[in-house]
């Protein structure tokens, strides 16, 4: 008997279909894995009887034989995503209790193909955070370990823990300024945010609207392709998700990117960058040439102020989009002293319900919108968020097929080993990822090595609007050059 | 830009969330650090840009002007912390 624990997406899919192997058997051997794992605090919310339940109904679709791709195939969903009946808190003590009447559209899509939903996953709260360690839950913990407890990344930590420890084939993640490709990167997994308004963003709690992507998490990039094309289409209910076609994506994968022109952006190279991370680059840059890609030196010339530009917008944009979170709705209510009033009640819930990292980043997007500050601050960071798309515009208008960049400055570093550091020192982890972000563009990260610690480190490629096919199979032809295989080994 | 403690009382109160006054310093340092990393921006040149409003140019889908949804008044209220009689209730905000 095969070990159900190491199949991929593709795997699984392909040995259902031939009856070696049941939806019902796989998800048993997730949930038994999940119940074993508490200690990586990936799953949050357990939802067993839903995933049985759902797995019976892909088997008897699978026999039928007209499955899609994902049917049968055991998912963590990050707490960010609605779903019916099922606790959804964003990881956020002022949702505590909140269980939607309805189901996001992703979710909904995932479920519609024959997905079997485990449970929800750990994530930093709403969000905001690069190490799992705002969440309410807890921090997420990261199943590679070099003697102290390591951070599995943010804000999708518990979705990246739950891949590389074998406790789901996949999991949904959603990525603001990095939250799927970082989490990736330190987890030695592959995830990718396509083009902005590629996947719906209706019943995926808001962090900054014109920002969010949600996208897949997965042991590989065949997997990732997989996934994310049953998470695309357009939704009537999410004014800015784009009306195309969504191609196969699996179809995609040649393995053959002869005559790709992959450009490498020189302003990356960061001051006082390890030189681990500038070999791994240096290497899968010599790996894309070997693969028969022209490689060619491009200039991003308004990077640096791509981390200033975010924390501008992304924190404006959630304080607009959190000011729902007012004890009236759902969620947290503070208890009320005689004679407090309506203003009262706002301010005490949201004090006790956000925790310190959220109230900061509501704070500072209020005060970039205040009277007086926003055309200083707001109006001039979207200017520049123009001038960095016009960046990637430029580039890409020249011939250029896909950028190569590290995924993240660093591999993954010890739970609490930031506490004591300014909030700026963690918004540094998105250095390389957040400039996607603000251009809408599609963005993946793939394991290409260890680090002398024997932790994962990632690239990332970045790709044309639209053209997640395209992105996908270079990422292939990255992974089938880098050959990383490695585990972390199972301590918890 | 540093921000006095004054400044942090007016942002947390028009964000309205509840500040100790003994809280309020350290909050006003944290405000005055992420403004100067976000000062930066002020070197760069913004001359007749205009400011980004969407990713890709695309006209926002229009739709009738019909009524789609509703009738669920049940479901809107579940998860309220107070409801009563088919209302969200509050506390008394009118004398």
């Amino acid at each position: 008997m095969t070990d159900l624990s190491k199949l991929t997406i593709a795997g699984a899919r392909d040995a259902m279909r031939k009856g070696d192997v049941s939806s019902v058997e796989l998800t048993q051997s997730y949930l038994k894995s999940i119940e074993g794992a508490g200690a990586l605090n990936a799953f949050v919310h357990h939802t067993p009887e839903i995933a049985m339940d759902q797995a019976k109904a892909a088997d008897a679709r699978i026999k039928a034989g007209d499955a899609p791709d994902m049917c049968g195939i055991p998912l963590g969903i990050k707490d960010l995503f609605c779903t019916k009946g099922v606790a959804s808190q964003a990881a956020s003590g002022i949702l505590e209790g909140f269980k939607p009447e309805y189901e996001s559209t992703v979710t909904t899509q995932l479920f519609d193909a024959g997905s079997v939903m485990l449970g929800k996953l750990n994530m930093d709260e709403f969000a905001m955070g690069s190490s799992n360690e705002t969440s309410v839950y807890g921090n997420a913990v990261n199943p590679w370990k070099v003697d102290a407890e390591l951070t599995p990344g943010g804000s999708s930590g518990g979705s990246a823990a739950a891949v590389a420890a074998d406790l789901c084939l996949g999991a949904t993640g959603t990525d603001t300024g990095g939250s799927i490709r970082q989490p990736a990167a330190f987890t030695g997994t592959t995830g990718i945010k396509p083009t902005y308004g590629r996947v719906s963003r209706w019943g995926v709690v808001a962090f900054a609207s014109s920002l969010d992507q949600a996208g897949p998490m997965t042991k590989d990039v065949r997997d990732s392709a997989i996934m994310l094309e049953a998470m695309c289409g357009h939704d009537p209910k999410d004014s800015t998700s784009a009306d195309l076609a969504v191609p196969n994506f699996e179809a995609a994968l040649t393995d053959d990117i002869r005559g790709k022109v992959i450009g490498i952006p020189r302003e990356y190279h960061m001051d006082g960058m390890p030189e681990e991370i500038e070999k791994l680059w240096k290497d899968g840059t010599a790996m894309l040439k070997d693969a028969g890609a022209e490689i060619r030196d491009i200039s991003l010339p308004h990077t640096k102020y791509a981390l200033p530009a975010y924390y501008v917008i992304a924190p404006a944009e959630a304080s607009s989009n959190l000011a729902r979170y007012d004890g009236v709705r759902f969620g947290h209510r503070a208890k009320l002293d005689a004679g407090d009033g309506i203003t009262e009640m706002y301010e005490k819930t949201r004090a006790e319900g956000f925790g310190p990292e959220v109230q900061r980043r509501v704070m500072v997007g209020t005060y970039v919108l205040s009277a007086g500050f926003y055309d200083a601050y707001y109006n001039r960071a979207r200017k520049v968020r123009a001038l960095i798309k016009q960046d990637f515009d430029k580039v890409y208008a020249s011939g250029v097929d896909a950028i190569l960049t590290p995924a993240t400055p660093s591999s993954a570093f010890a739970l609490g080993a930031m506490k004591n550091a300014d909030p700026i020192q963690m918004y540094l982890n998105d250095v390389f990822t957040v400039t996607v972000n603000l251009a809408g563009l599609p963005g993946i990260a793939v394991p290409a090595g260890l680090d002398k610690n024997g932790l994962p480190l990632g690239l990332q490629l970045i790709g044309r609007p639209w053209e997640e096919g395209d992105l996908l199979n270079v990422a292939y032809a990255l992974e089938q050059a880098a050959g990383f295989v490695a585990k972390p080994a199972k301590w918890w | 830009m540093s921000i006095d403690t004054e400044t942090a009382r007016r942002v947390a109160k028009l964000a309205r969330i509840k500040v100790e006054d003994d809280a309020l310093p350290a909050l006003a340092s944290e405000f005055s650090a992420i403004l100067g990393f976000i000062e930066q921006l002020n070197e760069v040149d913004v001359e007749g840009v205009e400011p980004m409003t969407s990713v890709t140019p695309q006209r926002l889908k229009r739709r009738e002007d019909v009524v789609t949804d509703g009738d669920q008044q049940d479901k809107v209220l579940a998860n309220a912390p107070d409801a009563r009689e088919g209302f969200f209730a509050v506390p008394k905000v009118v004398e």
